[in-house]
């Protein structure tokens, strides 16, 4: 009884918080997931499961799913068994996407942090440039950046290929992210602007992690400069590179806004979530919707829950 | 951006040893240089808002303005066609709600969960940290539904409940790593003195509250007022938008001219600008905590 009158009012202040996440989170990923095996693909929610949402994000070769499938889809010809175009072009997208932008802004965040790591004259200046994209919406971004992006030919160039223009660069000119084979890379640009300088800040605090007795050491050794760098510091930036990972990978999924603000609906710039929302606003196509949605928290659940399972656990050991 | 020295901190120089070498100069050009592309379309927003509707036109697009102009801000502050400021005053009457309660939610939490532990509370913490991570698109269907099924109040105070729902997660986390620093004595003491929870969080913990109160604050309305995502699938009556909608309503339009574009998207995200420029370093801690431990 003791125990619990000590233990007893915090379980209770925290429970209202518990509730909500068990509902709204949890369970609400649970209607989602049912939502997605339905039927609801019309205006009219039914009470029949469903797999045809899925079948078409997936490669439908065979069997009965798919067949079921796409006698739903087409109405009356299992044979046309094939998976959403749509989706393949939205998965290209996503990766090319990815790629550009999580190694972009690794490789950018971590070299101005080396650069910033040892006594700048104003490495504060320099630090709150870096980060203030972090403070703009992308959908502010988005604007700004669509312009200097924008494809336009001739004398209606505008942004980079105005710029490449009077710069003699004319080799440089391209169609950005209305390009049908890079788009997706150009449209990672603004996100790696977006983010380098989070990813700097990580970096920065790993750097400044390293007791500077370790490299004071290797120094005594004879190391030099770009030595101590090789073989103290970096190997102690291991758990902020994976910290910086999980963050982009798990924004580089689920990009949205940044993603509507540029490109609006097109097909050219659709990624995942996009889709998701053109198929729940324009289609009123619900199963499906809550299909890309599932695999989206699916994608994200196995790139985080080790991680947190992971920092949890070693908070404990500490 | 002449303020963001605000967030310079005071830091121990070493004795420099060389003079400037060629490393040295290379270095700051390279810190320059990467100063000068991120700015890069801060100077673009600027010069084009000064535009006159006239002088907007390609072929001088990267030119500062022959004639300084506030007739872009005017149209996009106030005007009839593209004025935001009903909307931002949308995004005032979510955001100041919403980051209040969910700050202090954040902060209930976070104090139980390292200093008024009950058996499994790191698990509680794990169950609650999940929600952070989720692509809300994940939980987006049923929501609006829910709200409907409920007969919720629409608009606004969907959006408000939401924002404190999911925000849930990273003010608990953000206090709770802040909370783990307050020395055990303290809280030690106040239960010797047979204090209860509740007087303990109130007489002790919470007067030493201020920075994670800032920190927190700082960063849910930062996240809340750049929020597309939840507003654009909650938000269906166009008068309740909060700012970010209208803006990607506005702007998405090319008829719209673009120097009222331009003009826009600054009005937009002055509120959060200025809240980075005079607390930018509240704001970075934010970020860190985000990161877990990074």
């Amino acid at each position: 009884m003791t125990k619990i009158r000590r233990w007893g009012p915090g379980l209770l202040l925290v429970s209202p918080s518990i509730f909500l996440v068990a509902v709204f989170v949890y369970g609400l990923i649970g209607w989602n997931v049912k939502v997605s095996f339905s039927d609801w693909r019309q205006a009219q929610e039914t009470s029949g499961f469903d797999t045809s949402a899925y079948a078409e994000l997936f490669p439908a070769d065979t069997g009965e799913v798919g067949e079921f499938a796409g006698a739903v889809v087409t109405g009356d010809q299992p044979e046309s068994l094939s998976t959403d175009p749509a989706w393949i072009i939205d998965l290209h997208h996503a990766l090319l996407f990815t790629l550009v932008f999580v190694l972009g802004a690794l490789l950018m965040g971590a070299v101005l942090a080396f650069l910033l790591d040892k006594g700048v004259k104003g490495e504060g200046f320099f630090r709150a440039v870096y980060l203030f994209p972090m403070a703009v919406s992308f959908i502010a971004a988005g604007v700004v950046w669509r312009w200097l992006m924008n494809p336009a030919p001739g004398n209606r160039s505008t942004g980079f290929n105005l710029l490449f223009d009077k710069l003699g660069l004319d080799f440089l000119r391209n169609e950005w992210y209305l390009g049908t084979d890079w788009g997706a890379a150009a449209l990672a640009i603004p996100a790696v602007w977006a983010l380098s300088g989070y990813i700097m800040a990580l970096y920065l605090a790993g750097f400044r992690g390293v007791p500077e007795e370790l490299r004071e050491a290797a120094r005594m050794d004879g190391a030099s400069e770009w030595r101590v760098y090789r073989h103290v510091v970096f190997p102690h930036l291991r758990p902020v590179t994976l910290s910086a990972l999980i963050i982009l990978g798990h924004i580089s999924i689920k990009v949205f806004d940044l993603i509507v603000a540029i490109g609006g609906k097109q097909l050219i710039t659709q990624t995942p979530a996009v889709y998701m929302w053109i198929l729940i606003y324009d289609a009123r196509d619900y199963a499906k919707g809550a299909a890309i949605a599932t695999l989206l928290l699916v994608g994200i659940s196995v790139l985080v829950v080790p991680y947190l399972l992971y920092t949890v656990r070693s908070e404990r050991r500490v | 951006m002449s303020t963001a020295s605000a967030t310079v901190e005071p830091r121990v120089r070493r004795p420099r040893r060389r003079r400037a070498t060629g490393a040295q100069v290379l270095k700051y050009a390279a810190l320059l240089f990467a100063a000068l592309v991120v700015l890069l379309p801060v100077y673009v927003l600027l010069v084009a808002s000064f535009k006159t509707g006239a002088e907007a036109e390609p072929s001088r697009a990267w030119a500062l303005p022959d004639v300084w102009s506030l007739d872009a801000w005017r149209q996009a502050w106030n005007g009839e066609q593209y004025g935001l400021l009903p909307f931002l005053e949308n995004s005032f009457k979510l955001v100041i709600p919403a980051t209040l309660i969910s700050t202090f939610l954040g902060s209930l939490n976070g104090f139980v969960l390292s200093r008024w532990r009950f058996p499994g509370a790191d698990l509680v913490f794990l169950f609650l940290l999940f929600g952070m991570f989720i692509p809300y698109q994940a939980v987006m269907i049923p929501l609006t539904q829910i709200f409907i099924d409920v007969d919720f109040p629409e608009g606004i105070p969907r959006l408000v409940f939401a924002h404190i729902v999911y925000g849930i997660p990273i003010t608990t986390l953000i206090f709770r790593s802040y909370y783990a620093t307050i020395p055990e004595d303290l809280i030690e003491a106040a239960r010797m003195d047979r204090a209860g929870m509740l007087r303990t969080y109130w007489s002790v913990v919470l007067p030493v509250s201020a920075p994670a109160f800032v920190v927190t604050a700082i960063w849910q309305f930062t996240s809340i007022w750049n929020d597309f995502l939840f507003a654009v699938f909650i938000v269906d009556d166009p008068e309740q938008w909060p700012v970010t909608v209208a803006l990607n309503n506005t702007t998405g339009s090319f008829v719209t001219p673009y120097n009222v574009q331009m003009a826009a998207a600054l009005i937009a995200s002055l509120p959060t600008l200025v809240v980075y420029i005079l607390l930018g370093r509240y704001f970075m801690r934010g970020l860190m905590a985000g990161a877990l431990k990074g």
